[in-house]
C-alpha cells in the first residue's frame, strides 16, 4: 500500500509552539445553533504503546477530546447551512450531497445519536466548516492520539463502557449512555467506530521510522487509500473490542452505491462507522490549518 | 464479488469447444446462438452517460471477462466524456482494457442511441425513463440483449409500448433485466422465500416509503435553451422523470406488487409541494401519499417525500394474517412480535446491483435465454404511474382505465430545437398539477 510519509509540520513538539489558554475542559457552542459539544484535555507526552502488533515510543502533544462522538445532530447543522453550496469542487467548504438512502436504518437519528456512514472526507469537511464557524481547529484523531487517549482513559472495570455486538441488539445507540472512562470520554469503545485520520497500515512501526516518532500521522494518498478506524462498534463482538483494535476501512462498505463515481460523502454499507473531534493544544497559522485541511479534502 | 464470480472452468469449456469447430456467426437473431460462440467478446453500448449509467457499465465489465464496452450515447458530450474518463479510473487494472469507445463511437444528441446500438450485441438503457419505451424498442428490434434501469416509461402509452415490445423480445428470446434490484437482493430473497412458504400467513396490509431529504438542482444558465435545460434538469419534469413516485419510490412499490405477484386495481392518494415551490423545481410534487388498493381487497399504503429536515425512511413492511415482515431490517416476526426469521444482513447481504450483471452476462455468454424482466417492469411502474395521476388529480385512478388511456406527456419531437411540452411562465415558474382541477383522461 502507498502511504504519503507526511510530516506534519504544524505539530511539532511544545518547545517550538506555545499552547493556547488555559488546558482544562471547556464547552463549544456552535454557532446559529442551540448546539454544544464537550472538550476535555488529553495530556500529552511520551508513551509506550502496541500499535499493529508492535511496541513502539511515541511523542504526542496535548491535545482535547470531545467527550462524545459526534451527532447527527451537530451534522444535520452541517449539512443544512445554507451559508455553504453542495458538493461543488471549486468551494473551500460544500456540503455533503444529500443521501438518496437513509443511513440510520431506523436506528435513530434526532436527539444524539451518532453521524453514521459518513467518509473520512465527509469528516473532514464538518471539521473544517466548523474550524470556519468557530476558529478553532477540529479534526479527528490520528490513531497514535486516538490509542493513547483511550489507554489514558482505561479504568479497571471496563464490564460496561461499550456498546458492542454483545448488548447492541444490533443497533448503535444515543452517544453518552454508558459510563465514561476516566479521562470523562464516553463510548471511546464501541457504539460507531471512529476514523482516525491515518492511512492504514500492518506495519506501522516502519512507518513511524520514516515519520518519526513525534505526533505521527500517515496522510492517506487519496481518497482510495484505505484509512484506520478505532474503538470497535456495535456489531463488534465485545470480546474484540480493545484500545488496539484497528479496523480497515473497506472498498465494500460502499459496494451498493450504484453510481460511478461513487459518492465521495457517504457509505452504503457501513452505518457502524463515525468519528469524534479532537483540537491540538497548539498554535497554528491559518496557512497551516487550511494545508492540514488541503491533505484530506482534495 | 464481480471479479470472482466468473466460473473460469466453463470460461474454458466453451473457448475449446470454439476452437475446435466452426466460428458461427456471432449474434445472429436466433434462439441459443451464443453457445456456439462463446469465446467472441460480448460488445455493449451503453445508452445514457450519467452516475447511474457509468455505474452499469462498470458493473457489465467486471460481470464477465468477455464482456466488452465498444459504444457510448448520451444527448451531452460533455457529460458522456466525463462518464468515459471516470469509467476509466473505476476499472483501472479490473478490466480497463476492455473499454474500447473511441470518439468514433462516441455519440451526442437525441438519435445518438441507434447508432451506438450499430456496435453492440447488449446494451444499457439508463437515460432518463422518459426515453427508455423507444430506446427499448430500438435495442428488440434490433435483437439486442437489454439492461435496463426503472422506471421504463412516464406515461401510459410508454407503458403500452414496453409491453408490446416486452412480447417481441420474449419472441426472440432476448435476456431482458430491469434494475429492479431488490429481486436480486439476498435479504429479500430469502423474505419472499419464507413468505410463500406461509410464514406470515396471507397479506393483508403493506406499507411503503421512501422519505428522504432533497435532491440535486443543476442550475439554468444563459447558454441554454428550454430543450437543454429540461434535459440537463431532467428530474423535475415528468416527460423525463415520472416524479420520484415513479422514478424512485418504484423501488419500494414493487416489492410488494412482487409478493403479492399481481398491480393494484386503483389507487388515490393526496400530495403536493411545500417546500420545493420555486422556479428551479419544474413541475413534479415533494411529497406523495397513496391508498393502493389491489382486487382482493388488500391496501398498500405508499409515502414517499423529499423535504430536508423531515423523517426519513426507505422501507416495506408487509403484514399478514400471521406476521410481518420488515424488509429494511431483513426481520420476520409473529403478531406479538417474537423473532421468527432474521436475516444475517452484516455478512449474507449481496451487491444486487452487480448480481444483476452477473446473471444478464452468464446467461449470454452460455446462450441461454433466462430473463425477461420487461413485462413486470412495465407493470410495476404503471402502479407508480397510477400514484402519480391519483396525487395530481385527486380522484380514484383505476389502472386498467389509465393504461388505455394511452395518455402521452412526450414532446412532439425530440430535438434540440423542439419545444418540450411543459414551459415556464412569465413569472419563471412551470405550471404544476392541482389536485381537483387536473384531469388527465376520461376514465
Amino acid at each position: 500500500m502507498k502511504i504519503l510519509l507526511g510530516f506534519v509540520l504544524f505539530m511539532m513538539g511544545n518547545h517550538l509552539v506555545w499552547s493556547q489558554g488555559e488546558f482544562k475542559a471547556y464547552e463549544e457552542t456552535i454557532p446559529n445553533s442551540e448546539l454544544a459539544f464537550e472538550m476535555v484535555p488529553v495530556k500529552g507526552g511520551e508513551v509506550k504503546t502496541v500499535i499493529a502488533g508492535s511496541e513502539v515510543e511515541v511523542e504526542v502533544t496535548s491535545f482535547w477530546m470531545a467527550t462524545n462522538e459526534l451527532t447527527y445532530d451537530e451534522y444535520t447543522h452541517f449539512m443544512q447551512d445554507e451559508t455553504f453550496s453542495q458538493n461543488e469542487t471549486m468551494d473551500a467548504i460544500t456540503r455533503p450531497s444529500p443521501p438518496y438512502i437513509d443511513f440510520t436504518l431506523g436506528m435513530g437519528k434526532e436527539g444524539g445519536f451518532p453521524a453514521n456512514s459518513m467518509s473520512l472526507y465527509g469528516a473532514m469537511m464538518y471539521c473544517k466548516w466548523l474550524y470556519n464557524k468557530t476558529g478553532h481547529f477540529y479534526r479527528p484523531p490520528t490513531e497514535a492520539e486516538w490509542q493513547m487517549a483511550c489507554e489514558a482513559g482505561q479504568s479497571t472495570s471496563e464490564d460496561d463502557l461499550a456498546v458492542t455486538a454483545d448488548n447492541s441488539n444490533n443497533a448503535y445507540t444515543k452517544v453518552g449512555q454508558k459510563a465514561a472512562n476516566k479521562l470523562g470520554i464516553h463510548d471511546m469503545l464501541g457504539n460507531v467506530a471512529e476514523w482516525t485520520i491515518d492511512a492504514y497500515t500492518e506495519d506501522y512501526k516502519a512507518q513511524l521510522a520514516e515519520v518519526g516518532s513525534e505526533d505521527p500521522v500517515l496522510v492517506p494518498v487519496s481518497r482510495k487509500s484505505y484509512v484506520t478506524l478505532k474503538g470497535g462498534h456495535f456489531r463488534s463482538p465485545a470480546a474484540e473490542v480493545s484500545c488496539a483494535m484497528r479496523i480497515k476501512s473497506d472498498k465494500l462498505w460502499n459496494r451498493r452505491d450504484p453510481q460511478i463515481p461513487k459518492s465521495r460523502w457517504w457509505n452504503t454499507d457501513a452505518p457502524f462507522i463515525g468519528f469524534r473531534l479532537v483540537r491540538p493544544n497548539v498554535e497554528m497559522t491559518e496557512e497551516e490549518i487550511e494545508a492540514f485541511y488541503a491533505q484530506y479534502i482534495k | 464479488m464481480g471479479d470472482n464470480n466468473f466460473n473460469r472452468r466453463n470460461f474454458m469449456k466453451s473457448t475449446a469447444l470454439v476452437a475446435g469447430g466452426v466460428m458461427a456467426s456471432p449474434f445472429a437473431a436466433t434462439a441459443g446462438f451464443y453457445a456456439e460462440s462463446a469465446a467472441v467478446e460480448i460488445k455493449v453500448a451503453l445508452i445514457g452517460c450519467g452516475g447511474r449509467g457509468t455505474g452499469a457499465a462498470a458493473q457489465a465489465l467486471k460481470s464477465h471477462p468477455k464482456v466488452k464496452l465498444v459504444a457510448m450515447a448520451d444527448a451531452f458530450m460533455d457529460r458522456l466524456q466525463n462518464s468515459l474518463k471516470n469509467l476509466k479510473e473505476e476499472m483501472e487494472g479490473e478490466g480497463g482494457d476492455r473499454i474500447d469507445v473511441p470518439t468514433s463511437r462516441q455519440y451526442s444528441g437525441f438519435d445518438g442511441y441507434k447508432k451506438a446500438m450499430d456496435h453492440a450485441d447488449v446494451v444499457i438503457l439508463t437515460t432518463p425513463p422518459g426515453f427508455r419505451p423507444i430506446h427499448f424498442k430500438e435495442a428488440i428490434s434490433r435483437d439486442k440483449h437489454v439492461f435496463m434501469e426503472k422506471p421504463v416509461a412516464t406515461d401510459p402509452a410508454g407503458i403500452q409500448s414496453v409491453l408490446e415490445t416486452a412480447q417481441m423480445a420474449k419472441s426472440k428470446k432476448l435476456n431482458v433485466i430491469v434494475g429492479l434490484q431488490r429481486r436480486y437482493q439476498n435479504s429479500y430473497l430469502e423474505m419472499i422465500k419464507r413468505y410463500q412458504d406461509g410464514m406470515i400467513g396471507d397479506i393483508t396490509s403493506a406499507q411503503v416509503y421512501w422519505n428522504q431529504g432533497a435532491l440535486w438542482v443543476r442550475p439554468r444558465k444563459p447558454s441554454m435553451n428550454e430543450m437543454e435545460y429540461q434535459m440537463r434538469n431532467w428530474y423535475y419534469f415528468n416527460w423525463l422523470c415520472g416524479d420520484h413516485i415513479v422514478e424512485q419510490h418504484i423501488h419500494n412499490i414493487d416489492v410488494v406488487n412482487w409478493f403479492k405477484d399481481q398491480t393494484p386495481t386503483t389507487a388515490q392518494g393526496m400530495g403536493g409541494r411545500v417546500m420545493r415551490v420555486g422556479k428551479e423545481y419544474g413541475e413534479i410534487f415533494d411529497h406523495h401519499f397513496v391508498e393502493f388498493t389491489y382486487d382482493d381487497g388488500v391496501v398498500m399504503n405508499s409515502q414517499c417525500r423529499h423535504q430536508p429536515g423531515t423523517f426519513t425512511r426507505v422501507d416495506e413492511i408487509l403484514t399478514g394474517t400471521k406476521g410481518r415482515i420488515f424488509c429494511r431490517q431483513g426481520r420476520i416476526e409473529d403478531l406479538k412480535g417474537n423473532v421468527l426469521y432474521q436475516f444475517d444482513k452484516a455478512n449474507k447481504e449481496n451487491n444486487p446491483y452487480q448480481e444483476e450483471h452477473n446473471l444478464l452476462f452468464d446467461a449470454i455468454s452460455k446462450g441461454e435465454y433466462k430473463f425477461s424482466n420487461a413485462e413486470y417492469g412495465a407493470h410495476t411502474t404503471l402502479t407508480a404511474i397510477v400514484g402519480r395521476l391519483a396525487t395530481y388529480s385527486g380522484k380514484v385512478i383505476d389502472q386498467q382505465a389509465a393504461l388505455n388511456s394511452g395518455l402521452s406527456i412526450q414532446p412532439e419531437e425530440y430535438s434540440w430545437d423542439a419545444t418540450p411540452p411543459v414551459l415556464p411562465g412569465d413569472d419563471g415558474l412551470y405550471p404544476c398539477a392541482q389536485p381537483g382541477v387536473t384531469d388527465y383522461f376520461k376514465s
